[in-house]
């Protein structure tokens, strides 16, 4: 299963290395990384997309994450509501013809074309990873010329809504 | 030693003129003195020596490291010198402080393991950069694996050449990220004293274990001003060492309904001071109590509640009371591989209670159901404290004991061989069940520890989660160092006293009394075991049909060596070597084809164990 884990550090030489190479040393699948800098000075904030088999797992993975030294805070925020977003560049190639309809097609998306050439453009699209998904998806048949994602970077939203998981019952069994 | 004079030489290529650059280049083994002069009253950035200012405080940074070292209460350092670490060497020259000098770098950092696992305290190690570093990682993996705490300082090339494959540089700090529970490269000498205080602080608190600090050799040149009054500021590092009551109250209530209740207790007993907690724990609630490999000696070996050690080379009682049992309560052991056999099989029917200082362990292996994040000492205290009710186990009890008497260790006591099994035992007798014994890795590992019976905490030394071959006898010098009264029987094996032997000439030189006594089956034991076993007796290169005479290769490191080849000459050689002042090797010849009984065949479960009776 896919979990969302953030982790605050402290920015120390070396702190990249340490977390990635515990992901690496006890077999843990990392989907994507982010690292970038947080409110406060010294500290930066990390997201990781993992796949994990059980919850067991994701429980370890939390804890041995908590015993690195650099490390201040780590969350499993995939239960919680979150805002998700990740940007993607995407170069498509293009022709007279295509060129406007591609323009037409990533509108909806609200993404943007941000370099132009004869034979290509580059679209930049913002969003969580389904809607990049979609638009790639919609793009792969004009040929996709290059592509380079972010990866996630997650908040928990600031007003949890209770979440109330229905329990499923069935009459016929 | 390998010294680089780069630094040296590109200042010399500046500043002098081309034939003094020449000279110096080609005496590279001029007295230091020399070099000073040749610099003649030029302004010297880079003096290798420490800087001598009116402030006492502002000093170079080897000198800060020792005095760090004096501030920590350091009594001892394990080392090798090199080119890297140089500067510190100079400023341990005079410094008061006692330095052991190993034959190989993989000496000083066992010899520190041993030293550690002793007195308690972190063993302190220095080596050189490239492969005076490389050849500490074996000891630095094993420390991590079995919690000891250690502070290694490593050489490092210059700052300004680090990354450009200078001579004798390796990524020390890549090298050792995973098998650290921290480490260091310092890139300011006015960090030395914050460094090395967080070093000692985070190696020796929580979960202990080994801590490098990398200092490039610049760093250690450089003058600073030395500090060692500040508080320590680690947000990400604060351990949890006192128990939460209601999981003490929820343990306490289990202990009540159990009727197969037993305790697992691993070397945080130890770590944590809790042996006497331990026992007045299983006294007041009547527990049976079992040990892991490391955890042996934190319950008197004799006391009628102990079971003996767990796992594959095990005592049946104690497994099939791990099998059996109702609750079981885990005081800092880690239910390694080794101790639980198949984890489908690992106590099924039992409520499981963990009481460890890393919340990592606790239910990594084996789903928990009571967790007690806690410092052992404060844990046992509290369930002590608790005065809950104590288990109605009076048949569980019968049980155990019929276990005891119907299925005890066994071994053939016929014949005129000289048995490793019973020479354990009498050396247990000799040296009154009192002696500190320090192993290697292997079949005389397990026999050493199913027959010498440990009744104190700290008596033994052994490599338990690394396995690492070549650990003992520089381990038993450690060992030794630490507690300089005690007798120190180091037990090895032939095949992994030939790894690290040139640490004889340790025991000689600071004329250390350990009883050297190798097992000596002319193969590596276990290996054979397993080939025989699981691979149809084909033995792949686990045999060594060719020896020094081990007798003669004391005599050449100037110490006593005897040997031995029946009961009697051993019983003899036994009682010399104690007799002896100083160090001793016996060697011992036992049979090639004896295996380590009873066993938990790889993959099986703890009820399945083979060998339980002759």
């Amino acid at each position: 299963m896919k979990r969302i884990v953030t982790a605050r550090v402290t920015n120390q030489a070396g702190v990249l290395n340490r977390v990635t190479g515990l992901f690496s040393k006890r077999h843990f699948n990392i989907e994507s990384i982010t690292v970038g800098h947080t409110e406060t000075p010294g500290i930066s904030k990390m997201t990781f997309v993992v796949h994990v088999e059980s919850k067991r797992d994701t429980e370890q993975l939390m804890k041995q994450l908590n015993k690195q030294i650099d490390v201040l805070k780590v969350s499993d925020i995939s239960d919680q509501q979150v805002v998700a977003r990740e940007l993607a560049l995407i170069k498509v190639m293009v022709n007279a013809q295509t060129r406007s309809e591609i323009v037409g097609l990533v509108e909806p998306f609200r993404a943007g074309v941000i370099d132009v050439s004869r034979d290509s453009l580059t679209v930049q699209v913002t969003g969580d990873s389904e809607k990049v998904e979609a638009l790639i998806d919609l793009l792969r048949p004009y040929g996709i010329k290059e592509l380079a994602r972010t990866g996630i970077t997650a908040f928990p939203r600031a007003a949890q809504k209770p979440v109330t998981k229905m329990k499923q019952y069935s009459i016929i069994k | 030693m390998g010294e680089r004079f780069f630094i040296l030489s590109r200042f010399d290529r500046i500043n002098l003129g081309a034939s003094t650059q020449r000279r110096f280049l080609l005496t590279k083994a001029r007295p230091k003195k020399m070099c000073n002069e040749s610099k003649g009253g030029m302004n010297v950035s880079m003096d290798l020596r420490d800087e001598k200012t009116n402030s006492e405080k502002v000093m170079s940074g080897a000198r800060m490291l020792v005095e760090a070292l004096r501030e920590e209460k350091v009594e001892m350092i394990f080392g090798y010198p090199g080119g890297a670490v140089l500067p510190i060497y100079d400023a341990l020259y005079d410094s008061g402080i006692r330095h052991v000098l190993p034959r190989h770098e993989q000496g000083a950092v066992h010899a520190a393991e041993g030293y550690a696992r002793v007195s308690g305290k972190p063993g302190v190690v220095i080596a050189t950069s490239g492969p005076g570093a490389t050849n500490v990682v074996t000891g630095i993996a094993d420390a991590m694996m079995d919690s000891l705490p250690l502070i290694v300082f490593t050489g490092q090339v210059g700052s300004q050449v680090i990354g450009t494959d200078a001579f004798q540089e390796s990524d020390v700090m890549g090298i050792t990220m995973p098998i650290t529970k921290h480490n260091y490269q310092i890139r300011d000498t006015e960090d030395i004293p914050k460094v090395i205080k967080e070093a000692f602080h985070i190696a020796s608190t929580g979960r202990p274990g080994p801590v490098v600090i990398d200092i490039p050799k610049d760093i250690a040149a450089k003058a600073g001003e030395f500090q060692y009054d500040h508080k320590i500021h680690l947000p990400g590092y604060e351990p949890n060492v006192r128990p939460n009551q209601l999981q003490i109250h929820k343990l306490s209530e289990a202990l009540g309904r159990a009727k197969k209740p037993v305790i697992l207790a691993g070397a945080g007993v130890q770590h944590a001071k809790a042996h006497q907690e331990l026992r007045q724990f299983s006294d007041k609630y009547h527990l049976p109590v079992i040990h892991t490999l490391l955890g042996l000696g934190g319950f008197p070996g004799e006391h009628p509640n102990f079971l003996g050690m767990a796992g594959m080379h095990g005592t049946y009682t104690a497994n099939m009371a791990l099998y059996e049992c109702d609750l079981l309560i885990n005081v800092g052991a880690r239910f390694d591989d080794r101790v639980t056999g198949n984890l489908k099989h690992f106590a099924p029917k039992a409520k499981v209670a963990h009481i460890d200082i890393d919340p990592a362990e606790i239910g990594k292996n084996v789903p928990t159901q009571i967790p007690v994040v806690s410092d052992a000492k404060l844990a046992l205290q509290a369930l002590i404290d608790a005065e809950g009710p104590v288990p109605e186990a009076a048949e569980w009890h019968e049980a155990l004991e019929r276990n005891k008497e119907e299925f005890p260790l066994w071994y053939e006591k016929e014949g005129r061989q000289l048995k490793p099994q019973p020479l354990v035992e009498m050396i247990h007798r000799r040296t009154n069940g009192e002696a500190i014994v320090v192993t290697d890795v292997g079949q005389h590992q397990m026999w050493a520890a199913q027959y010498y019976s440990f009744q104190n905490p700290r008596h033994w030394v052994t490599s338990g989660g690394l396995g690492t071959m070549g650990f003992g006898l520089p381990a038993a010098i450690g060992a030794q160092l630490a507690e300089p009264k005690k007798p120190v029987a180091a037990i090895l094996g032939d095949g992994g006293f030939q790894m690290t032997l040139q640490e004889l000439g340790v025991l000689q030189e600071l004329q250390l009394p350990v009883k050297v006594f190798i097992f000596n089956n002319g193969s590596l034991g276990m290996v054979r075991q397993w080939q025989s076993f699981f691979y149809n007796e084909r033995y792949s290169e686990s045999l060594l049909p060719v020896q020094p005479d081990l007798q003669k290769l004391a005599q050449a490191y100037g110490m006593k060596g005897l040997s031995a080849q029946t009961p009697y000459e051993a019983e003899i050689a036994v009682q010399e070597a104690l007799n002896t002042e100083g160090p001793v090797l016996v060697n011992f010849q036992i049979p090639q084809e004896e295996n380590v009984y009873p066993m938990v065949a790889p993959g099986k479960g703890l009820h399945e164990m083979t060998g339980v009776k002759p």
